[in-house]
């Protein structure tokens, strides 16, 4: 009998080695926290749905990640959330799109798709959804950082959405290289088989008011079947384009692939180098966090007690 | 060397066989319609990502299509319109939703796809971006059309969307079955096979307002790319979860599968009987069109002279 196992993300981006070490153990701290409370949730015996939701709202509530608090800022120096949820056995999911008060996207976008017909809803009527069910909500500057007021400065200072992505952006003073990175995620799958995925993010630095990405878009940023589930990271667009999550299982129904196989292939084939990282788990509890960036923060667990947490390539961790 | 080929669609849904006349004939006639002018769009060289556009432009002006003028209204009798496009060689795309005063949407997703560094604009951003650009706006009053206010009466006194979809729904007076239609849709290829899809709709008649369907969800209502070119009209909520436009071509690049056994394939595993139909067409100048529902508007050609607007399955 296969174990269970689980994974999750705090970002993929241009995370580069030289890392201060003020912002790094703090994050690695919170991704093991996060891994904890996703290994105690299995060892209770809650199913993948509620272990990927309840690890994403831990993920949100860290304000070190673009998720929740600690989102990035629109160019209008706003916050505008989203968020998906998808339950791999019944191809259930809900999603949500920009959201500034509601302390917990990810539960927000699994209310979507338990308590209505539908399975997006976006902006003022998601916000007016969540006030109707009761759904935790606060002031926007309480989500606020001063890191992400800072980011944004930084980006206005560069243009830096406006860049072409392939030509580097001049370095501003401070700059840690990691404002790119967006997006918290989780998968986990049972020992039953059954999965789950789930992804939240503040968007880009700098973004569109109105910008929607690829976390709340099913079948980029979020999927998951009877074979695997998958969350991403990294240039939204590129996601989209590039149908990641989707890819994913797709390469393992249609092609016969196997997870690591399948998550190889997307990540050199449907996605520019650079613009993407995401975890995945499949129904054999196998594990693969591939990513073309610089940098993924992440971790996962399996039942046979192995741990990770890591941000760079395996041979360049610290 | 292949032709060009074009499809498009005004919608799947339970369209009863009885449709009255003087509902079906104007429909057959918008087809016809805007098959001519995506067929004169093709043979006078315009690219595919222009034709897909255009035919989607006179589709929404099209009031008897639930897109643009004639969307279906919300729970509370607002418009919110939506809409994506994908050009195949390079994958781009654009899409928009949660627009009220814009009058073509699909070209506020191109807009969105060339002039932005984004993919997805939507609700009160969207809507500012089209005035930041001049796009052509009016009052949310000129896309409501009598039909679609019955529609919602009707809709709302039944609670059609609360209702289990495998329950059968009992026909209200003067139903005409085709209030679940939604969506318009087109794909064309050139000679030299590049690829393009455009989709657009007014949503789910009675949906919250705010909800978000398949249309402006690239994978799921549209998708193109170097092999074929999707457009899909349904529930919006199984082509979601089905992500069936980007189903198609992953059978065709993954399994092998041809455009007709990739399209039938995507609409079978989309859902239950009643679920979605699509419109597509291949690098090689191939065309499919399956449904699972009752009918599917829909009209597409050929450049070997070939051409066809219909409405229930060919027998």
């Amino acid at each position: 009998m296969v174990g269970w196992a689980i994974a999750l993300h705090g970002g993929g981006g241009d995370i580069q080695l030289d890392y201060p070490d003020e912002l790094r153990i703090p994050r690695e701290i919170a991704l093991r926290h996060c891994l904890d409370v996703g290994v105690s949730a299995f060892k209770s015996g809650k199913p993948p749905l509620d272990v990927v939701e309840l690890v994403v709202r831990e993920l949100e509530n860290q304000p070190v990640f673009n998720a929740g608090k600690g989102s990035v800022l629109t160019a209008e120096c706003t916050i505008e959330m989203e968020a998906s949820i998808m339950d791999g056995k019944t191809k259930r999911c809900g999603a949500v799109s920009g959201l500034n008060t509601v302390v917990n996207p990810i539960s927000l976008a699994r209310l979507v798709m338990e308590k209505t017909p539908h399975v997006y809803l976006a902006f003022n009527a998601a916000e007016a959804f969540a006030r109707a069910h009761g759904v935790e909500t606060v002031e926007t500057s309480h989500l606020i950082t001063p890191e992400n007021i800072q980011r944004l400065k930084q980006a206005k200072e560069f243009n830096r959405v406006q860049l072409d992505y392939t030509s580097p952006g001049p370095k501003a003073q401070g700059y840690h290289g990691e404002s790119q990175t967006g997006t918290v995620g989780c998968v986990a799958v049972d020992s039953a088989g059954n999965l789950a995925s789930a992804t939240s993010t503040g968007g880009y630095v700098n973004k569109m008011a109105g910008r929607i990405g690829d976390s709340p878009i099913i079948g980029a940023g979020t999927y998951a079947n009877h074979l695997c589930a998958v969350s991403a990271t990294g240039q939204g667009e590129d996601i989209i384009r590039g149908t990641v999550a989707r890819d994913v299982a797709a390469l393992m129904e249609y092609k016969g692939l196997s997870l690591t196989e399948a998550a190889a292939y997307v990540i050199d084939q449907s996605v520019p180098k650079g613009s993407c990282g995401f975890i995945a788990v499949s129904a054999n509890g196998e594990v693969t966090m591939p990513f073309n960036t610089n940098g993924m923060f992440r971790a996962c667990a399996t039942e046979d007690g192995y741990t990770e947490i890591g941000i760079w390539p395996k041979n360049q961790n610290h | 060397m292949v032709g060009w080929a074009i499809a498009l669609h005004g919608g799947a849904g339970d369209i009863p066989i009885d449709l009255p006349e003087n509902r079906r004939i104007p429909r057959e006639i918008a087809l016809r319609h805007c098959l001519d002018i995506g067929v004169a769009a093709l043979k006078s060289g315009k690219p595919p990502l222009d034709v897909a556009e255009l035919v989607v432009r006179e589709l929404e002006n099209h009031p008897d299509f639930n897109a643009g003028k004639g969307s279906v209204l919300t729970t509370e009798g607002t418009v919110e319109m939506e809409a994506s496009i994908m050009d195949g060689k390079s994958k781009r795309c654009g899409a928009v939703s949660g627009l009220t005063t814009v009058v073509n949407p699909i070209s506020l997703a191109r807009l969105v796809m060339e002039k932005t560094p984004h993919i997805y604009l939507a609700f009160d951003a969207a809507e500012a971006f089209a005035r930041a650009h001049g796009v052509e706006t009016v009052e949310s009053s000129h896309f409501i059309t009598p039909e679609n206010i019955a529609r919602l009466n009707q809709a709302k006194e039944f609670n059609r969307v609360q209702l289990d979809y495998t329950a059968p729904t009992p026909k209200e007076p003067e139903n005409c079955g085709d209030s679940q239609i939604g969506t318009v849709g087109c794909v064309a290829v050139d000679s030299a096979g590049n690829l393009a899809s455009a989709t657009s709709t007014g949503g789910y008649v009675n949906k919250m307002v705010g909800r978000i369907g398949d249309t402006p969800v690239i994978g799921a209502g549209t998708y193109a790319n170097h092999l074929c070119a999707v457009s899909a009209t349904g529930k919006g909520e199984e082509i979601i979860r089905g992500t069936v436009a980007r189903d198609v071509a992953a059978l065709m690049e993954f399994k092998g599968l041809s455009l007709a056994e990739a399209a039938a394939y995507a609409v079978d595993q989309s859902g239950p009987r009643g679920t979605c139909g699509l419109v597509a067409v291949s690098a090689n100048g191939e065309v499919a069109m399956p449904f699972n529902t009752t009918g599917m508007f829909r009209a597409c050609a050929t450049e070997d002279g070939y051409n066809e607007v219909a409405i229930w399955p060919k027998n």
